[in-house]
């Protein structure tokens, strides 16, 4: 489904991906770890369309198609979707209107039919009793007053309701207690699907006690320096980044 | 100055040598104001003597003035004397086809009715389309009531008693530079009379007003609510609406009695000017409600988004012990607009409360400032005022202004000012594009977003086409 072909990126003239690889299949999941400035935010971005990314060598391809030159909501139609670290907040945005908005966009830009309100709100109480979730969440501004672990969840909340093919989780797990990263784990758990890929972006090995991955990457200086099964995290946790690192060098 | 008006007087001179007298019987006046230009509206109205001496009281008094300077505008000074004071209705075109299509994509936009745009163009509208059917309909049921709602110019013939009464009594003619010259020379508006215990079945709009002639540059409007009487005014549309005279200068007098409610709505959307802002029109508008009566009540709603300069305080005087008046507002700058817009409350009576929630929104080179006045008088005893002003800014090259003005005179009275500045941020929009939305579509609900407590107060219609409205007006905002 993905595939990033030795993709060399900088922000501000400065090289932070520096050939990177990695092949992503439909109903797979995989974590990417590293330490910080390792550039796993700036894969994120990039993979979204971010504004302020310039590739200068290498390639992305969804399902064969080179995405790096579309627009962010040319890719969300497409079936991209970006998990925000840090949700940003949109006062006086009501929540399900948001997502309803962004729900038809996509819709319509992919040439289905829109939902009316009725048929959303149905998909909307599914996802949410799936997810166990309070109603309460849809009637207020989109992030506004959200605690961190609400806004996190609310970004599992979008993602089931937008149901893409690419979910990228960009550090998910960090900011939670431990109740709310179950929560959020759960979520993301009732999302896998033979159709759908994750890529689980964290820095502590613990998300992916809950998360269980079919292949770890170790990302340092802009590129992946290890893969391997889940058992490449536990060995990440007790001999660390720089270890690892220094090993593939 | 006094240069100019000793040039004037020997223009005069020479105009009457040249056989003046011959021109009132013309339909157009030559550019030029004075006291023969006065008589002459007046006289072309049929006007009573009473209000002919009115006017000219008016125009020797706006003689004495000057233009007000204070406002953060840049206006390149005004040439009164190159105005025409009175002219033929405008050229009509025979069919929309000779209509610039740019505006009539905007029609289509604003999704303004087929016959709606004809009118509006300054297409002669067919007998098919005729207003005055529908208009006649819709007075007859006004009249079962006793409603009185029809042009100024109609009133002064057929309800001059009620005129006389409350004309000026709201704002005086001296009160200032713009509402003295409209004293002088105002073309047409509406009147509006509610008798005591009645409320207006339906929404009152210009639109509905019958024979109502191109209104021009100088509109005068009077609305009175007796005892307990209701009525909703809706001002303005959402289409824009070109004219030649660049100059507005309209008066709007608003009278409440006792328990009785005005709520005024205006969607205005004047040319605003291309995108250097060359042509615009200047919208200087007086608009004063007095709150006479126990517990009455008046309320402002305004979206601007038109005009190259926007200069209007709608303002309350709370007179009438427990009276209220309520101000709501979106002012839109865009391009090289520039707005100078608040309101003024003032307290005279006790308990009194006034609410004010503006909001500007500035974007491209936009400027917007608001200035308001919150005036409690000594007598207001139990006084409360709360003020909000929002602004949101879009782009790094608009800006906007906050001139707030907190008088108080008496120790018990309870003023509350809150204010924000906010900027649509590339955070926000590249979130809302990474979950499918486009751009325009995204400032657009972040816009609606941040209107919405000012939007909920506008009737149903008129907040539907002010939300159209503020898209098409923000088209191109960002970057």
């Amino acid at each position: 489904m993905l595939e990033i072909i030795d993709l060399h990126a900088s922000v501000h003239g400065k090289e932070i991906l520096k050939g990177f690889n990695l092949k992503l299949e439909a109903g797979k999941v995989h974590a990417l770890m590293g330490p910080n400035g390792a550039g796993k935010s700036t894969l994120g971005y990039i993979l979204s369309g971010r504004e302020g990314y310039e590739i200068t060598r290498g390639q992305i391809l969804f399902n064969g198609q080179d995405i790096s030159v579309l627009e962010p909501e040319q890719r969300a139609a497409l079936g991209i979707f970006l998990a925000f670290q840090y949700p940003v907040e949109i006062p006086g945005v009501n929540n399900t209107y948001f997502l309803r908005t962004a729900l038809n966009a996509q819709r319509k830009a992919r040439g289905e039919a829109e939902l009316d309100s009725m048929a959303f709100l149905k998909k909307v109480r599914e996802k949410l009793s799936v997810l166990h979730l309070k109603d309460e969440l849809l009637h207020r501004a989109v992030n506004a007053g959200f605690s961190g672990g609400e806004k996190k969840r609310n970004e599992i909340f979008q993602l089931a309701l937008l149901e893409p093919k690419l979910a990228i989780l960009d550090e998910t797990d960090s900011g939670l207690d431990i109740d709310a990263l179950k929560a959020v784990a759960e979520g993301v758990n009732a999302m896998r699907s033979p159709e759908r890929a994750f890529l689980v972006i964290t820095h502590y090995q613990r998300l992916l006690d809950y998360i269980h991955p079919d292949v770890v990457h170790v990302m340092s200086d802009g590129r992946i320096v290890a893969s391997g099964g889940p058992e490449l995290a536990l060995q990440l946790e007790r001999d660390g980044y720089a270890a690892m690192a220094a090993g593939a060098a | 100055m006094a240069t100019e008006r000793t040039e004037l007087e020997r223009q005069l001179e020479r105009r009457y040598d040249a056989g003046f007298i011959t021109d009132i019987e013309s339909d157009t006046l030559p550019p030029g104001l004075d006291e023969d230009v006065v008589r002459f509206i007046s006289k072309k109205k049929e006007e009573p003597e009473w209000l002919t001496e009115w006017r000219l009281k008016a125009y020797r008094h706006w003689l004495t003035m000057t233009p007000p300077q204070w406002a953060k505008l840049n206006i390149a000074p005004i040439d009164f004397q190159a105005v025409s004071y009175f002219a033929a209705p405008k050229k009509k075109y025979a069919s929309l086809d000779e209509v610039d299509p740019k505006l009539l994509e905007t029609y289509e936009k604003l999704g303004v009715p087929l016959h709606e745009r004809a009118r509006l163009a300054g297409v002669a509208v067919d007998a098919v389309f005729d207003s005055v059917s529908v208009g006649t309909t819709y007075r007859k049921e006004l009249a079962e009531k006793g409603i009185i709602f029809c042009s100024f110019s109609e009133a002064v013939k057929e309800h001059p008693e009620l005129v006389k009464q409350y004309l000026g009594s709201v704002v005086p003619p001296g009160d200032n530079y713009f509402a003295a010259l409209n004293s002088a020379v105002f073309s047409d508006g509406s009147f509006v009379f509610i008798p005591k215990g009645v409320r207006s079945p339906m929404e009152l709009s210009t639109y509905f007003r019958i024979n109502a002639r191109d209104t021009g540059q100088f509109e005068r409007t009077l609305i009175i609510c007796e005892d307990d009487a209701y009525v909703s005014y809706l001002e303005g549309c959402t289409a824009p609406m070109r004219d030649e005279n660049q100059l507005h200068a309209a008066v709007v007098e608003l009278v409440c009695l006792e328990r009785a409610e005005i709520k005024y709505s205006t969607v205005q959307n004047w040319y605003p000017g291309d995108e250097n802002g060359v042509g615009g029109i200047y919208n200087f508008v007086t608009k004063r409600g007095e709150c006479r009566g126990f517990k009455s009540k008046i309320s402002w709603t305004q979206v601007e988004t038109g005009s190259a300069i926007t200069w209007k305080y709608p303002s309350c005087v709370l007179l009438g012990d427990e009276s209220s008046g309520e101000f709501y507002s979106v002012a839109l700058t865009h391009h090289c607009q520039q707005a100078d817009t608040g309101t003024k409350m003032i307290h005279i009576g006790r308990g009194t409360t006034s609410k004010i929630i503006a909001k500007g929104i500035s974007a491209g080179r936009g400027q917007n400032t608001y200035r308001g006045l919150v005036k409690i008088e000594s007598a207001a005893a139990g006084a409360r005022n709360y003020t909000q002003c929002d602004s949101l800014l879009i782009g790094k090259r608009c800006g906007a202004h906050t001139f707030p003005y907190i008088e108080v005179k008496n120790p018990g009275a309870v003023v509350e000012h809150e204010a924000t500045t906010s900027k649509i941020s590339d955070d926000q929009l590249f979130y809302c594009r990474a979950r499918g939305i486009s751009e325009e579509d995204a400032v657009s609900m972040i816009v609606d977003g941040f209107c919405k407590q000012v939007f909920k107060e506008l009737p149903m219609e008129f907040a539907v086409e002010a939300k159209k409205l503020l898209e098409v007006s923000l088209e191109g905002a960002v970057g």
